[in-house]
This record gives structure tokens, C-alpha cells and sequence, in this order.
């Protein structure tokens, strides 16, 4: 532990950030860019949200990973004892007791209170790269508010699918202003982004920062005659039985045999302490 | 036209000049556009027509000069007007139609999508609106409704650049600006594309500004003619005129150029 400054980063780096996200706070939905600098882990780890992550814990923090919702996941494993080591601060799978949450493609189920602070892990933060390759051309339409293209993409998806396909990262808009990359969360979770906590992105190899600061005005995007839609598979957990979770398909035989399971692991065990049986649960239990 | 007194201008270009370093763009140009009129700039290669048309359309800054155009019933210059309303400009009012398609389309975007993106850039928030207006443009620049879900890509060059046309007139603007929209099509294409031009610049009652090198498109199109030769304007006159009685030893020799089948 002596070995390394406070959450590994010099102190430095983690003023450049800090103020990098306090700007992010100022403009809700505004991309700051700032110095990623390495980190002891491969790009699309999670290295913007540790850094991230790395200058907003204090000591007294309480720290928690989820990837894909689960506590026990490879990634979300290797950060915590990142911090661990680093920093020596103690750690949780409770959402309730963590101060700091990193998260990597999910909002955990339980809502976030005033205090928390949630770190979103980004791989690329321009909503608008996949239709406008030039990052002239997209800074200026962020700074002009000229969103028509991302309308162009939705248009595509129901011209193409029906509906609106897009599943994950689903464009928002913050304030009435900036249009956001929600981070490759469920479009299940867009609705939770008005929350009580604050919400910070880091993208380590792109090099921004943005952030949402409590109760900002989070807005997906649809069109008038296809609204948008936070939809999630048509069961209950079949651990917990919880019909308003976000649920993993899971595979358990070679005859087409599958269960849904929530993807928050610490929402579906407290479930269970609590009492609540889904589908399979019995035989889980046996 | 009810009131010929008032009536100005569409569009009015007092004294554009660019320059490369030492090399001349254009230098000094001038000239009024009305509504409902077509300006024809024609000249060999290098001779500065490009350079006017990207600055007349904002895409280029003039090192000097205004370039005046018409916004309800006053004379704006929009060389010196905020970015954000020159490009809403560039959306609404004004269509640029580049010579090569892939230029002025989204390759990766249906058919429709492209059409429809100006609508949305404009506000069009009702998917089932914006696809009808899409399948009537297609409609009108005789691409088959079914085609409206393929991308560019699968078109052949001279649906693109119908494709590109009907892009760019889906907002129902006044002022077009064409690169040699013609260019690279063979001649049958061509043909067809004139007279889809010609048809919908009368229908519409369009202003446009058409550079190209292909003395036949002018004839077709254009009620104006200008003559640019080493960045300046050499001839300028209606195109009939300038054709059958060219005056300047430059268009003179454009004029004889042209192959007699």
C-alpha cells in the first residue's frame, strides 16, 4: 500500500481530473477533454472510469464495481482490489452502503441517494461518431445544437427493424441542450439517469469527461408516432421473482432450457435475504 | 411580381474576391441574381468557377467582398453573418448539389434517411410524415418507391445524383447551388437529369447558380450566362446571347470548342 500514492494516481493527475469534472458538472452533457493518462490495464477495461473513480475517492469511501450489473465479474473484481490495494479503502457489493459505484453497462436496480457518486465506464462518448466521422464537424453541432442527425439514426432503425432497435448507449438529451452517449447502459436504465446522485463518465481512451449532476433533466429521444420505450424481457427473475429488474437470459442445457435472472446481483440477493422465490428458486436453494 | 417598384434581388454578390497566397480564385465578381432566375457560370478548368460558388455558398471565406441574400424583403450579407445562421441557412434556404454524389449524400444512410435528414435537422419529429415526404421526393426525382430502405451505395451514379437533388430540395429552398451537377454521367443520363432539373427549377420557381464546363447544360438551364476566365468574369449576358454571339475572344473560343455531332 506504501508503495503507491492514494488510488495510484499522483495528485496532480487527479486535480487535472478533478477539474475536468467539475467543469462536466457546470455543463451538464458537455465532453470535456482532458489528460487520460495510462493505466495498468488494457484500453476498454474500464481506464477512464478508473481514473475517474481514482479522483473522487476520498479514504472514508466506500467502494463497489458492478459490470453488467454483477458484483463477481472479472473486471469488476480486478478494480476493486485495484483499490484496494491502492487506496485501502473498504469495499461493498451493497449498493446501499457504497459512497462510490463504478459501473460498466448498467445502473444498479436499488435508486441512488443524495451522497452517492456513480462512474460510468465509456468506450466512446460521441453520440454522433457513427453517423459524422469528423470531430470538427461534431464539436461544432453540439456547440450550433444541430441534433437533426441523431434523429437520422432512429430513423434508420424503424425504417429498418419497425421499430426503434437501438438497445443500449440510447441517445439522450441533458438539460434541453446537450445530446448524450449514455454509456452502452440498457435503454431499460434511461429512465433511472434522473437521479438523486451524481453521475460522471470517463472515457479513458477518447479523453473526455462528462457528467450529470443530481436531478438533471434526462430526456431519450424518439419521434412523435414511435415514443420511446424502456423495455425489458416479458418475465420475472426466476431467483427472486422480481418483475421490475432488468433481467439476464441465461442458458442452463443443450434442449433449449433458460431462466431470466436479474442482472443486478445485489438487488437479486437482497431479494432473496428478504425472502422473495422466483420460478427456479427452490431448487436453487435445495 | 405584384409590385415591380420594390421587387430586388434574391441574392447580390458585390466585389468577391479569394486568393490563394499570390494565386487568384476569383477576383472582383458581381453580380445580381432575381427570383426564379438561373445563373450559368461556365469556364475551362482553373478558372476560379468552384472557388465563387464555395464562397457564394459559405462553404469557402471570401478574402473580400458581400454576398447579399434575401431575407424577408431585406439584403443580408451572410459572409459576415454568425455561423449558426449561416448554416441554417445552408439547411432551410439554400441546397448545395456537389458534383460527385458521395459528397453531398450519406453513404451509409437509406435512401430515405437522406432525404429525410434536412426535415429533421429542420424539427420533423413524426417518423410516418417524414417517410411520405421522403417517398413523394423519391417520387419526383423518378427513383421507385421501393428503393427507399437501400442505401446509396446500391445506386447506380445517376440515381445518386437524383438522390442528392432530392435531398437537398425537400425543405422547398430558394436558392440552389449546383457543382456540375451533370459531370461523370454519360449522356443519356445526362439528358434525363436536365430535364428533371429544368422541370423542377420551373415548378418550384428556384433560383440557382449552376457552375459547369458543359456548354449544352447552360443552354438547357440557364436564363443568364457569366464567362470566367483566370478568376475574373470575362462575359456576362443572357445565355442565348452569349452563345449564338459571344463577344470576348475567350468565350468566342469556348463557343468553337464545342464538337459538332
Amino acid at each position: 500500500m506504501s508503495e503507491y500514492n492514494f488510488a495510484y494516481l499522483d495528485e496532480q493527475t487527479k486535480r487535472m481530473i478533478r477539474r475536468a469534472i467539475l467543469k462536466g458538472l457546470a455543463i451538464p452533457g458537455y465532453q470535456v477533454p482532458f489528460a487520460s493518462r495510462e493505466m495498468p490495464m488494457p484500453y476498454g477495461w474500464g481506464t477512464g472510469g478508473v481514473q475517474v473513480s481514482a479522483a473522487t475517492l476520498t479514504p472514508d469511501d466506500t467502494f463497489k464495481v458492478i459490470d453488467q450489473g454483477a458484483d463477481d465479474t472479472t473486471n469488476a473484481v480486478s478494480i476493486r482490489k485495484f483499490f484496494e490495494k491502492t487506496g485501502g479503502v473498504a469495499v461493498t457489493e451493497r449498493t446501499a452502503e457504497a459512497t462510490v459505484i463504478q459501473t460498466r453497462h448498467r445502473i444498479p436496480e436499488e435508486p441512488l441517494k443524495e451522497g452517492q457518486v456513480l462512474v460510468y465506464q465509456v468506450p466512446i462518448p460521441e453520440p454522433l461518431r457513427f453517423l459524422e466521422p469528423s470531430e470538427v464537424e461534431t464539436r461544432k453541432m453540439h456547440a450550433l445544437e444541430e441534433y437533426g442527425l441523431m434523429h437520422v439514426k432512429l430513423y434508420e432503425d424503424i425504417s429498418r427493424h419497425g421499430h426503434i432497435s437501438t438497445a443500449y448507449a440510447y441517445p439522450v438529451k441533458v438539460e434541453g441542450r446537450y445530446v448524450m452517449d449514455p454509456s452502452p447502459i440498457p435503454k431499460f436504465d434511461n429512465p433511472k439517469m434522473e437521479m438523486a446522485a451524481i453521475q460522471l463518465f470517463g472515457a479513458g481512451r477518447e479523453q473526455r469527461i462528462y457528467a450529470l449532476p443530481p436531478h438533471t433533466q434526462v430526456v431519450s429521444l424518439d419521434f412523435e408516432d414511435h415514443p420511446f420505450d424502456p423495455s425489458k424481457a416479458a418475465h420475472p427473475c426466476d431467483m427472486c421473482g422480481a418483475g421490475d429488474s432488468y433481467l439476464d437470459e441465461v442458458i442452463v442445457d443443450d434442449r433449449g432450457g433458460r431462466m431470466f435472472v436479474c442482472s443486478d446481483t445485489d438487488y437479486c440477493r437482497a431479494r432473496r435475504e428478504a425472502g422473495h422465490r422466483g420460478r427456479l428458486a427452490a431448487e436453487e436453494m435445495a | 411580381m405584384k409590385d415591380l417598384g420594390v421587387m430586388q434581388p434574391l441574392l447580390r454578390v458585390e466585389g468577391l474576391s479569394r486568393s490563394y497566397g499570390s494565386r487568384i480564385g476569383c477576383a472582383d465578381v458581381s453580380f445580381d441574381l432575381w427570383p426564379g432566375e438561373v445563373m450559368g457560370i461556365v469556364g475551362e478548368s482553373g478558372s476560379g468557377k468552384t472557388t465563387l460558388l464555395n464562397c457564394l455558398a459559405g462553404q469557402l471565406e471570401p478574402d473580400g467582398g458581400a454576398v447579399l441574400f434575401d431575407q424577408g424583403g431585406v439584403l443580408v450579407d451572410t459572409v459576415t453573418m454568425p455561423e449558426p445562421q449561416r448554416r441554417r441557412l445552408g439547411r432551410t434556404d439554400w441546397a448545395f448539389v456537389h458534383q460527385h454524389a458521395h459528397q453531398g449524400l450519406r453513404m451509409n444512410v437509406s435512401a430515405g434517411g437522406n432525404v429525410g435528414e434536412r426535415l429533421m435537422a429542420v424539427g420533423a419529429r413524426h417518423y410516418g410524415d417524414i417517410r411520405d415526404q421522403a417517398l413523394d421526393w423519391l417520387g419526383r426525382v423518378e427513383i421507385a418507391g421501393d428503393r427507399i430502405d437501400d442505401r446509396p451505395s446500391a445506386f447506380s451514379g445517376g440515381m445518386r445524383q437524383r438522390l442528392q437533388i432530392a435531398r437537398n430540395l425537400v425543405t422547398g429552398p430558394r436558392l440552389v447551388f449546383m457543382d456540375e451537377p451533370t459531370g461523370g454521367l454519360d449522356v443519356s443520363v445526362q439528358a434525363r437529369l436536365l430535364d428533371l432539373l429544368r422541370g423542377l427549377v420551373r415548378e418550384m420557381g428556384l433560383s440557382a447558380v449552376i457552375v459547369t464546363h458543359d456548354l449544352a447544360v447552360v443552354r438547357l438551364l440557364a436564363d443568364r450566362l457569366m464567362v470566367m476566365k483566370d478568376g475574373h468574369v470575362v462575359e456576362t449576358g443572357l445565355t442565348d446571347q452569349v452563345l449564338d454571339d459571344p463577344q470576348h475572344g475567350y468565350t468566342q473560343l469556348l463557343v468553337s470548342s464545342v464538337l459538332q455531332v
